[in-house]
Formats: structure tokens, C-alpha cells, sequence
């Protein structure tokens, strides 16, 4: 049973036909790599699964709520999707524990002190139980980068889309996130990124999927497609960048 | 020559109710064309298209024309409809519009200063499109709003010696009157300008202060 269903899905911006008929299928708890040379749509791919890009054809189906053609239910769609960026995008105006319990007091009406705990317990699954009272602009990027996680994690969402989300980082901040990432698989978390770190994805994904010219040109089991890709794409694409 | 003697404390005294008009009219177009700003301000930002038109046709108009016609148009006009305006309504009401015009403007900059990661954040947390404005947008967008705001309120100030133009008595208008009465021009006008220089003065520097303060914030 999928949790996330992808079918037929289709994405223009102008004459650029970035995604081109796209199937994928996604279980619960499954961890998924998306990787591709820049431009490949996936990225764009990433942001049509909680409608950030609206989508011109297709099915996209969450855990039973779906766009057809693009429309449906976005708030619904976004209660069940979260997603961490590249650049944080902590709100600098509220504080880390704020950050966290902005959107389940405002979009969910959880009471003030339920919000603060959880936001306590999700700033301490990423680490941070400390950082709570701080400002996103007291934080190293690393640190941003895990209270976006905890935001997002605070309205525990289905799936959790995370979209390069340690490109920004200086080298010696990375892991910290990635440890963070490593830990929700290992709790069951489904999570869908798109990433450059090429080992991570071999190591903690369950799936891979390579992204050319706007389709989904090879997937499969990780170490089996690292190691045997099918397609002379895939093949020059690892050779790039490993 | 007329018998008529102004000491310099009369003189003064009459430039000081002058200019309590004058911060009157200030603070009258300012609340309220600060409000109707705020309206202008989301329909200029809003994503229906007619609102847009008519919000950007409003701020072009008040923006593209001076100050003193727009005062002409209200004062003359609404008195060729057949409704007999005081120049202190006309005033009013003609500062105000000119000011929302601006000051929607300047907010619109603002608003748009925030960084779109911050929309997609906010929309990826679920947030409607005024939860994200309430909690997310304008609360940034206020922070850079305010030295900018406050700068312009200088402009407010001065503007209000143009309705001395169409008859109304404040700071500037009581100065001619002054001049005309005492032959003493120079030092009458000089007076006003003080006045005014002492209305403004501060606001600036306060301006000045809340742009260094918000800078190093950010």
C-alpha cells in the first residue's frame, strides 16, 4: 500500500517541459533519494508533492488526499507533507521554540502550552532542547537547519520532503544534520529528499531515483543501482560526482 | 499704515496656534491615511487583478500629480457637487489620500522585501494566505516599514503648509496673515520655517535612530 502515489504527472514553466510524465510510488517509511544533474526536475518534482509548484496534469495522491490536474485540497495536502529547505527559512522575527509552535497553535488551534511541548520535545529530538528561547540569527547554519526539521516535525506530517537541505551548510555542519535525517528513518519516518551527498543516500535510502531530462530515467534499491546502474545516464552521472 | 502693533510675543503666540493646526492636520492625515494606506496596501498586494488595477490607478494618480492640485480638486470639486467643504475638511481629506497613496507604496516595497523562502515555508506549514500575513509576512515587513514610515511623516508635515493655499489657518497661512499685518516678512517667515524645522527636526533623527537600530537587528 503507497502512501504517496505519483501518476502521469506532468509540469510545464512555459516552454520548458520540466517534468514529463512522472510515476512513482512511495510506502510508508521508506526513505527516498532523488538525484539528478541540476535542472533534471527534481527539485521542481520534490515541490509538486506539497503543491509549492502546481502541477498542469496528473495524480498526486497523499496518503488519500489527491490534486487531480493540480486541484484539490492543498491545506489538507500540506498538513500530511512536510518540507525543510535548503536555506532554513526560519521566520527571524520568532524565536526557535516559536518557530515550532507557530503553525500547529495557528493552523492546528493546539492550546498554548501543548504547543510548547511539543515543541520542546521536537527541538530536543533534533538536539537543540537548549536552543528553544534563541533567535534563528544566534544559530549556525546547522542548528537553523534541525529547528527547520523540528518545525516541520511538529505537525507530524506523513511524509517529510526535505530539498537539498545540506548544500547551504559549511562541510563541518553537514553531518549534524544528516544525523538528524539518519535518526527518522531509523524511526520509520517516510521521507522523500533530493541531495547531492551521494554516500548518504546509498547508505540510509531504500530507494533511488535518477531524474533526467524530467522523467524518472532509472530507479531502484540503492546499492544496486550505485553499483550496476542500467543506464549509461546514471552510470556518467555517479561517475561525476563520486 | 495701519495703527495696528504686534509685539514679537503676539506674533509668536499666533505662530504657536498656527502650528497646533498644523500638527492637527499632521497627525489627522497621517492616522488616517495610514489606515486607508493599509487598505490600498493589500489590495495593491492582493492576487485579484481588479483590485490591483484600481490600487495601482490610485497610487500612480496621487503619486503622478502634486499635492496642491489634488487639494484644489477636493476643495473645488466637492463645492461644484453642491457639498460646501470647510478647508480644514478639504484639507484633511486631501492629505489623507495622498498620504495612503505613499505610504501603501512604501509598504508594498516592504512586504515585498520579505524573501519568498519565507511565503513557501510558511505555505509548506499549512498556513493560509492571511495566517501567513498575520504571523509571517507583515510581522517582517513591519520591522523594515517603520524608519521608512516615520521618514515619510516628515513629508506629511510639510505638506500641510500647502493647504495655507486654499484658506485653511495653520502654521503657514497664520505666517502670511502675520507678515501681511506687521510689514516684517523676514523674520515672520523665518519663524514658520522654524516652526516647522522643530516639527520635523526630531522626526528624522528619530527615523535615523530606528534605521540604525533595525539594521543591526537584521
Amino acid at each position: 500500500m503507497s502512501l504517496v502515489k505519483i501518476s502521469g504527472l506532468q509540469k510545464c514553466f512555459g516552454d520548458n517541459h520540466v517534468l514529463k510524465g512522472i510515476n512513482l510510488d512511495i510506502t510508508e517509511g521508506e526513505v527516498v533519494a532523488i538525484i539528478g544533474r541540476s535542472g533534471s526536475g527534481k527539485s521542481t518534482l520534490l515541490r509538486t508533492i506539497n503543491g509549492l509548484e502546481s502541477i498542469d496534469s496528473g495524480e498526486l495522491d497523499v496518503d488519500g488526499t489527491a490534486l487531480h490536474d493540480g486541484k484539490g485540497d492543498l491545506r489538507a495536502l500540506r498538513l500530511k507533507v512536510g518540507m525543510v529547505f535548503q536555506q532554513f527559512n526560519l521566520f527571524p522575527h520568532l524565536s526557535a521554540g516559536q518557530n515550532v509552535m507557530l503553525a500547529p497553535s495557528v493552523v492546528k488551534g493546539v492550546g498554548r502550552s501543548e504547543a510548547e511541548a511539543t515543541a520542546r520535545e521536537m527541538l530536543a529530538k533534533v538536539g537543540l532542547a537548549e536552543k528553544f528561547d534563541a533567535f534563528p540569527e544566534q544559530l549556525s547554519g546547522g542548528q537553523q537547519q534541525r529547528v527547520a526539521i523540528a518545525r516541520a516535525l511538529a505537525m507530524h506530517p506523513k511524509v517529510l520532503l526535505c530539498d537539498e537541505i545540506t548544500s547551504a551548510l559549511d562541510p563541518e555542519l553537514v553531518n549534524e544534520v544528516l544525523a538528524v535525517v539518519r535518526q527518522l528513518a531509523a524511526e520509520g519516518m517516510t521521507l522523500v529528499m533530493v541531495t547531492h551527498e551521494m554516500r548518504f543516500a546509498r547508505e540510509v535510502g531504500d530507494k533511488l531515483v535518477f531524474m533526467h531530462h524530467g522523467r524518472v530515467h532509472e530507479s531502484g534499491d540503492p546499492k544496486t543501482v550505485f553499483a550496476n546502474p542500467s543506464t549509461p545516464e546514471l552510470a556518467n552521472f555517479i561517475s561525476s560526482v563520486m | 499704515m495701519i495703527g495696528l502693533q504686534f509685539t514679537f510675543w503676539d506674533i509668536l503666540r499666533n505662530l504657536l496656534s498656527g502650528a497646533e493646526w498644523t500638527i492637527g492636520l499632521s497627525l489627522t492625515a497621517f492616522l488616517l491615511g495610514g489606515s486607508s494606506g493599509l487598505l490600498i496596501l493589500f489590495a495593491r498586494i492582493s492576487k485579484n487583478r481588479l483590485l490591483q488595477g484600481f490600487s495601482r490607478g490610485y497610487i500612480e494618480i496621487f503619486q503622478g500629480t502634486p499635492l496642491l492640485m489634488q487639494l484644489f480638486i477636493v476643495f473645488f470639486g466637492l463645492s461644484l457637487a453642491g457639498i460646501d467643504v470647510s478647508p480644514w475638511f478639504a484639507a484633511a481629506i486631501g492629505l489623507t489620500l495622498f498620504t495612503s497613496a505613499y505610504l501603501a507604496e512604501i509598504w508594498r516595497g516592504c512586504v515585498e522585501s520579505v524573501p519568498k523562502g519565507q511565503w513557501e515555508a510558511s505555505a509548506s506549514l499549512a498556513l493560509n494566505y492571511f495566517e501567513q500575513m498575520r504571523h509571517v509576512i507583515l510581522p517582517q515587513a513591519f520591522r523594515v516599514a517603520i524608519p521608512p514610515t516615520v521618514g515619510f511623516s516628515v513629508q506629511v508635515v510639510k505638506g500641510t503648509s500647502v493647504a495655507s493655499i486654499i484658506g485653511f489657518a495653520e502654521l503657514t497661512k497664520t505666517g502670511s496673515m502675520l507678515a501681511n499685518a506687521t510689514f516684517q516678512p523676514f523674520m515672520v517667515f523665518g519663524l514658520v520655517a522654524l516652526g516647522y524645522f522643530l516639527l520635523c527636526y526630531p522626526l528624522s533623527l528619530y527615523a535615523k535612530s530606528l534605521e540604525r537600530k533595525f539594521h543591526v537587528t537584521r
